[in-house]
C-alpha cells in the first residue's frame, strides 16, 4: 500500500537559516503519526511543507500521490495551525459552519465536529470569549470538520485537560480505525507513546522514525524520553568520530 | 471562483459585522451626523442665481466620498486581521479561491455600504432637501459603486501593511490625494496641467464626475455611464492585482 505522505531530501531555509536539512521519510496511511521534536525544531516547517504552504529550498514532499500544495489537495487535506485560527468575532458553532460550507459540508458536521472536541456546551459563545485551551479545540473542529483524509495538527493538545486530552488523542485514534491518516505534532514526550508510529526530528534533521515500541528496542530502554536521548547522543557521536574520521585523512 | 463557497464568505463576514453592533452605529449615524454639520456650515452662505447651492453641490458629493474612505478603512483593517490572526493562511489551504474571499468583501462591505449611503441619502434628500436633476437611484448606485472601490483598494493596500498603524497610514497616502484633486476643491478643469493628469488617473476623480452629472441632468448622461465604467474597471483591476498579492506559499 502507498503511504500518505512521502518526504524525499526536503530542504527548507528561513531567513537564511536551514531550519530542515535534508528529511526523507514515510507516513502510513490509516495511522497517527508524531512528530515529536523541542520547539525550534522544525516541526511546524515541515508540517507547512507538507501542507504545500511553505517555499522549499530542495527534495520533494509527495501528498496522497501528489505534488504537495496540487490545488486537488484542498479538498483531503485538513491543517490545524499551531496558533488557533479561527474568527474570535464568531460563535463557535458560526467559525465551524463557515470552514464546513468550504468543503461542502452542512449543519450537520460542523455540530458532529464541535461535539467531537467537547465543545458542544459553548457552541453559541463567541470564540473570542473562551479559555485559551477552548479556542484551539474551535480550531480543530474547523480543521476536522471537512473530514479530509490527511489532517495535519500542529501541537492540538498544548493546554488541554489532562481528560480532554485522553479524550481528543481516542477521537485521533478513532479516526485512524476509519481510515484517515493523522500527523500529529508535540513537543511532550508523553504523547508520543500514543502515537503508532513517531519521527522525532531535531535542528532540522530526523533522528528516528519508527514505531514507539521499536524505538524503545532500538535504544534498550522503556522510557521513550530516555530513548531519545540515548538516540541524539548516540548520532551525536557518530557525527564527531566521522569527523575525526574526515580530519584524519585531510590531514 | 464557487457560488457557494463565495456565499459562504459573504455570509460570514456580514455575520462578524452583525456582532460588532458599535461599528454598525458609527457606519449608519456617522455620515448623517456629517451632513448635518455641513448643512449649517452652509445655511447662510448665499446661492448665485441658477447654480446648486452649497450645500447641495457639497453635499452630493459627500454622498460618494463616505462610503468610499470609509469602507477602504473597514476593508483594510480586516484584511489586515486576517493575515495576523492566521486565518487568511488557513483559508488559502481550504478549496476556497482567491476570488471567493476578494468577492466576498467586496459584496458584503457593498451592501453594509448600501445601508449606509440610503439612510445618508434620506437625511440629505428629506431632511435637508438636496436637489438633484436625475434620480436618487442613479445617486444610491454610485455610492454604492464607490464604496466597492474603497474595498477594492484596501483590498490590495493590505498587502502592503504589516501591522495596523501601517494600514492607517494608507488613508492618507491612498484616499487624501484622491479626495483634493476629484474637482471637489477646485474644479478639475481650473487646476494646472499636471494636477489635472493626477486627477485623470484617479479613480475617484470618475465617481465624483458622475454623481455630478446625476445632480446636474435629469437623465442618465454618456459621460456618467462612461465614468461609471471606469471606475468599474479600476475596481476589477485593483481586485485581479490583489488576487496576485495573495500567496498560497510563504517563506
Amino acid at each position: 500500500m502507498d503511504d500518505a505522505i512521502a518526504v524525499r531530501d526536503l530542504v527548507v531555509d528561513r531567513g537564511g537559516r536551514r531550519v530542515l536539512d535534508g528529511i526523507s521519510c514515510r507516513v502510513p496511511r490509516g495511522a497517527v503519526t508524531g512528530l515529536l521534536g523541542p520547539s525550534g525544531s522544525g516541526k511546524t516547517t515541515f508540517m507547512r511543507a507538507v501542507v504545500g504552504v511553505q517555499v522549499v529550498s530542495g527534495g520533494t514532499v509527495t501528498v496522497l500521490g501528489q505534488p504537495a500544495g496540487t490545488p486537488s489537495l484542498r479538498h483531503r487535506v485538513g491543517y490545524l495551525t499551531q496558533a488557533p485560527s479561527v474568527y474570535a468575532d464568531l460563535t463557535v458553532r458560526e467559525n465551524a459552519r463557515y470552514f464546513a460550507a468550504l468543503y461542502g459540508r452542512g449543519r450537520v458536521e460542523a455540530d458532529r465536529a464541535i461535539s467531537d472536541v467537547g465543545l458542544a456546551e459553548a457552541a453559541g459563545q463567541l470564540v473570542g470569549t473562551l479559555s485559551g485551551g477552548q479556542r484551539s479545540r474551535a480550531s480543530l473542529a474547523c480543521a476536522l470538520v471537512g473530514e479530509p483524509e490527511l489532517v495535519i495538527l500542529d501541537e492540538p493538545t498544548v493546554g488541554q485537560d489532562p481528560v480532554l486530552r485522553a479524550d481528543l488523542w481516542a477521537r485521533f485514534h478513532a479516526m485512524a480505525a476509519a481510515g484517515t491518516t493523522l500527523l500529529v505534532s508535540s513537543h511532550v514526550m508523553d504523547e508520543a507513546a500514543r502515537c503508532d508510529q513517531l519521527l522525532l526530528i531535531r535542528q532540522g534533521r530526523l533522528i528516528a522514525d519508527d514505531s514507539p515500541a521499536a524505538i524503545r528496542t532500538a535504544a534498550g530502554v522503556d522510557d521513550l524520553d530516555e530513548a531519545f536521548l540515548r538516540l541524539i547522543r548516540a548520532g551525536e557521536a557518530a557525527s564527531t568520530s566521522t569527523d575525526a574520521t574526515a580530519a584524519r585523512e585531510t590531514a | 471562483m464557487n457560488p457557494r463557497i463565495l456565499a459562504a464568505t459573504t455570509g460570514r463576514i456580514l455575520r462578524q459585522l452583525r456582532h460588532d453592533r458599535r461599528t454598525i452605529a458609527l457606519l449608519v449615524v456617522v455620515p448623517a451626523v456629517l451632513l448635518t454639520l455641513v448643512y449649517f456650515m452652509y445655511a447662510d452662505q448665499p446661492t448665485p442665481p441658477g447654480q446648486p447651492s452649497t450645500f447641495d453641490r457639497i453635499a452630493l458629493v459627500m454622498l460618494g466620498i463616505f462610503p468610499f474612505v470609509i469602507m477602504f478603512l473597514v476593508t483594510s483593517i480586516a484584511m489586515l486581521r486576517e493575515r495576523t490572526s492566521g486565518t487568511l493562511e488557513r483559508l488559502l489551504t481550504t478549496p476556497l479561491g482567491k476570488l471567493d474571499l476578494l468577492f466576498g468583501y467586496g459584496i458584503a462591505f457593498g451592501l453594509a455600504a448600501a445601508v449606509q449611503a440610503a439612510v445618508a441619502a434620506a437625511v440629505a434628500y428629506w431632511i435637508f432637501d438636496l436637489e438633484t436633476a436625475g434620480s436618487i437611484g442613479l445617486v444610491l448606485g454610485i455610492a454604492v459603486l464607490d464604496a466597492v472601490l474603497g474595498v477594492a483598494l484596501g483590498l490590495l493596500c493590505s498587502a502592503f501593511a504589516r501591522t495596523e498603524f501601517q494600514a492607517v497610514q494608507f488613508l492618507p497616502v491612498v484616499v487624501v490625494p484622491q479626495l483634493l484633486l476629484c474637482g471637489l476643491f477646485v474644479a478639475r478643469d481650473q487646476m494646472a496641467g499636471w494636477l489635472q493628469a493626477l486627477s485623470d488617473a484617479f479613480p475617484l476623480s470618475y465617481a465624483i464626475e458622475a454623481l455630478q452629472e446625476v445632480g446636474a441632468h435629469a437623465e442618465p448622461t454618456g459621460r456618467m455611464w462612461r465614468d461609471v465604467t471606469v471606475v468599474f474597471g479600476a475596481v476589477v483591476l485593483a481586485l485581479v492585482l490583489a488576487a496576485a498579492t495573495l500567496r498560497r506559499r510563504s517563506g
